[in-house]
């Protein structure tokens, strides 16, 4: 090259290692949302945890609905699940959409805490009515203000196949004895007797979240998870050592499957009964196996506390600290608080129930209506282990503590008391 | 190391004694050279050494990330405490991490050696053998993490259904946590495998063929000829492999995220600095105090080795 000086190389490679690095500098002004703005009066950006088919494509025909109904446009960021909550709280600090997908309970209450919420008492002033109570209380911060607007959730409970139940004559059982005999005698018939798989960590939340609500009482646990200052007590002792029980019935290598294998293996009459919530075992029985799906309420241990308790996750949506278009998110989240907007989103995706009062039941599977049979009647609700507490606590000190349980129920006691000291210096820590 | 050079380069006074071939040099020139070295440089210290900094003393705090810096409390060296006494993953995480570099030392790095002496000897198809023992290098980590499940998965996995271990007496190869390591530890040695033999590959390339000849017409057999002409000609590619099996081995993440999030017998220190800055939870202190001490032991190897390359520059 003749005509290139050495120089000019030097000055284009000089240049060009300065527009390299101005490169990151530029990217990393944009927002995390890739949300990009020029959001009028009209459009209101959509945070989703729901990338997946479904129920993707349930909100993808709401939308289409609110666009009729209100005139907005919604905008949606699809984001994997797991991934969305894993960002969580940079996604918030950095560049939000005007409305996200969240949950109710000590998990929302965190974040609208670090005021990274606003809160939605004008959207109740036009809902409030479609919700009873309970739904009131899941959906406030202790500051009395709303920062929720509840829309579909889910019971945990035991499921199990009706038709195996039928075929091999087993009933339902209401107790603690009657589950062990029942889980005994379909170890004798070769089935196994309760699926648990845990290879994620959180499925196992949920059986202790019943363990405990039956054995110590509502109140217990919901102290339990908000305060964190009672895990080495008798109490918890006692909750463990029911769970110990269990662990002969379950799922052989249950630590190395997922959910999913453990739900299929209830399909295929392999297991008998599993703990799990409808909005996870929902997605496995579907078509013409819902009507297969049978539940009930996690037997009673302490007469005292009884079935009176059920977990039931909400989920819902929340509005980012400082929305685009703030009327916007408004107006979408009066219409999606209504029993119409949420019929049309579970007629696609029926693993879950409506929040709101006035839905027409008679679309509802069997399964749904059971849900719902099973919900009204509850004295109190739980949320599930990561929705009642801290969120630097349920993930990485519960979901390690319960898989070494499993593996060593004998050291449930140095487990506890290490659960203790994690959770007293977490506490500490404040907010 | 060019940023350690350029570091020292923008310099605005030469010195009195000036080098010859530094005279050649116009001023232009040595302001482009400057800008060549120093923005390379200004870079790395600003997207390396400034965040690893901040995270040395944001160890020092207790800090949820949420909020301005007004909100970060001085702990001093609480973090570092509760990580030796009551945090249970650390021990297991140091523990999975010293088997990882262990492993990596005894079997990929020989077994990567002797497939490119292999292949170095011009058999026939060698390209094909290489392509297909490279091929793993290309996947990324987190695929071979779901290729692990879908070998070693309890009830769905190959192996099992193989042995007939899927249905009764299950070998719990993903859920066991004494076992599960060395599932893994297998899938990322044939990876790193496949890395070392390509390394390897090039080095001995660059093996004078007329010496091996002279070592043949001298009577030296094969295993002499490697040892005393092929073996010392290697000795840069071995720093490399070394260099390259550490780091392996201190960054391994992706493959057991993808598996059980690095859980249940497949801690790792990388995981644990992940789930409690990047998560839900955001306990950037605690994390940060996790992040300081994975530096510490990265550092016991770099360190030397940094010193041994500069022993060397100045003896050349």
């Amino acid at each position: 090259m003749p005509s290139m000086s050495r120089r000019s190389v030097l000055r284009g490679a000089a240049l060009g290692a300065g527009v390299v690095a101005a490169g990151p500098l530029l990217t990393a002004c944009g927002g995390s949302s890739g949300s990009s703005g020029g959001s009028g009066g009209k459009t209101v950006t959509f945070g989703s945890n729901a990338a997946v088919p479904q129920p993707k494509g349930a909100y993808v025909n709401v939308f289409a609905a609110a666009k009729k109904a209100t005139g907005l446009t919604v905008k949606p960021n699809w984001v994997d699940h797991n991934t969305f909550q894993q960002n969580i709280s940079s996604y918030l600090q950095g560049n939000p959409d005007d409305v996200f997908n969240w949950f109710a309970g000590e998990r929302m209450q965190f974040f609208a805490g670090q005021g990274l919420a606003s809160n939605v008492d004008d959207v109740w002033k036009n809902i409030g009515a479609n919700y009873t109570d309970a739904m009131k209380a899941q959906s406030k911060a202790p500051d009395g203000h709303y920062y929720l607007v509840p829309f579909d959730y889910y019971p945990w409970a035991v499921f199990y196949s009706k038709s195996l139940f039928k075929a091999k004559g087993y009933t339902v059982p209401t107790t603690w004895d009657e589950y062990i005999a029942l889980a005994k005698k379909m170890k004798g018939d070769g089935i196994t007797p309760i699926a648990f798989t845990n290879k994620d960590g959180w499925p196992s939340m949920g059986t202790f979240d019943y363990l405990n609500m039956r054995i110590n009482g509502f109140d217990f646990h919901i102290d339990l998870m908000r305060k964190g200052d009672k895990w080495n007590t008798p109490q918890v002792k006692a909750t463990f050592d029911h769970w110990k029980q269990l662990i002969p019935y379950y799922s052989p290598g249950f630590a190395g499957q997922t959910w999913q294998e453990g739900a299929q293996s209830l399909v295929n009459q392999k297991a008998g009964m599993m703990v799990l919530g409808l909005d996870q075992i929902g997605t496995i029985f579907t078509g013409d196996k819902a009507a297969d799906l049978g539940l009930f309420a996690f037997p009673e241990i302490d007469p005292q506390y009884g079935q009176t308790a059920v977990e039931a996750p909400i989920d819902g949506f929340m509005v980012s600290k400082s929305p685009k278009n703030k009327d916007g998110a408004s107006k979408l989240l009066s219409y999606l608080g209504t029993a119409k907007a949420q019929q049309l989103w579970l007629g696609t995706n029926p693993a879950d129930v409506a929040t709101a009062n006035g839905v027409d039941t008679s679309k509802y599977t069997q399964p749904q209506n059971d849900a719902v049979k099973l919900i009204t009647g509850a004295k109190s609700l739980s949320q599930f282990m990561d929705r009642d507490t801290r969120p630097d606590f349920a993930d990485p000190v519960m979901i390690p503590a319960i898989q070494k349980f499993l593996n060593s129920p004998g050291d449930i006691a140095s487990i506890l008391s290490n659960v203790d000291k994690q959770a007293k210096t977490i506490w500490a820590s404040g907010n | 190391m060019t940023v350690v050079d350029g570091a020292a380069a923008p310099r605005t006074t030469p010195p009195k004694t000036k080098r010859r071939h530094l005279k050649q040099l116009t001023a232009r020139d040595r302001v482009s050279l400057s800008l060549m070295a120093g923005i390379p440089t200004l870079l790395t210290v600003a997207f390396v050494w400034v965040p690893a900094l901040a995270s040395i003393v944001l160890s020092f705090s207790s800090w949820t990330g949420f909020g301005d810096f007004s909100t970060i409390q001085w702990v001093g060296t609480e973090n570092y405490k509760n990580i030796f006494t009551i945090y249970p993953p650390f021990d297991p995480a140091i523990e999975h991490n010293l088997i990882w570099l262990a492993v990596f030392f005894v079997l990929p790095a020989p077994f990567g050696l002797f497939l490119a002496v292999q292949l170095d000897k011009q058999i026939r198809f060698s390209r094909i053998y290489q392509s297909v023992l490279f091929l793993p290098v290309v996947l990324s980590l987190a695929l071979i993490g779901f290729m692990t499940e879908l070998i070693f998965s309890p009830t769905q996995g190959l192996i099992n259904n193989l042995t007939g271990h899927a249905d009764h007496h299950v070998i719990d190869w993903m859920g066991n946590p004494h076992l599960n390591i060395w599932a893994v530890m297998i899938m990322a040695c044939w990876r790193q495998a496949g890395y070392v033999m390509v390394l390897f590959l090039a080095g001995l390339k660059s093996v004078d063929p007329s010496q091996k000849e002279a070592a043949a017409l001298d009577g030296a057999n094969g295993s002499q000829t490697f040892r005393h002409v092929v073996w010392p000609a290697l000795r840069p590619i071995n720093v490399v492999v070394l260099v390259i099996t550490v780091i392996e081995s201190l960054r391994a993440f992706d493959i057991v995220y993808v598996i059980n999030k690095g859980t249940n017998g497949l801690e790792l220190l990388s995981v644990l600095v992940t789930d409690n800055i990047v998560g839900e939870a955001s306990r950037i202190g605690f994390g940060s105090a996790l992040a300081t001490i994975l530096l510490v032991i990265s550092l016991a190897f770099i360190v030397p080795y940094l010193i041994s390359m500069f022993r060397k520059d100045e003896r050349e």
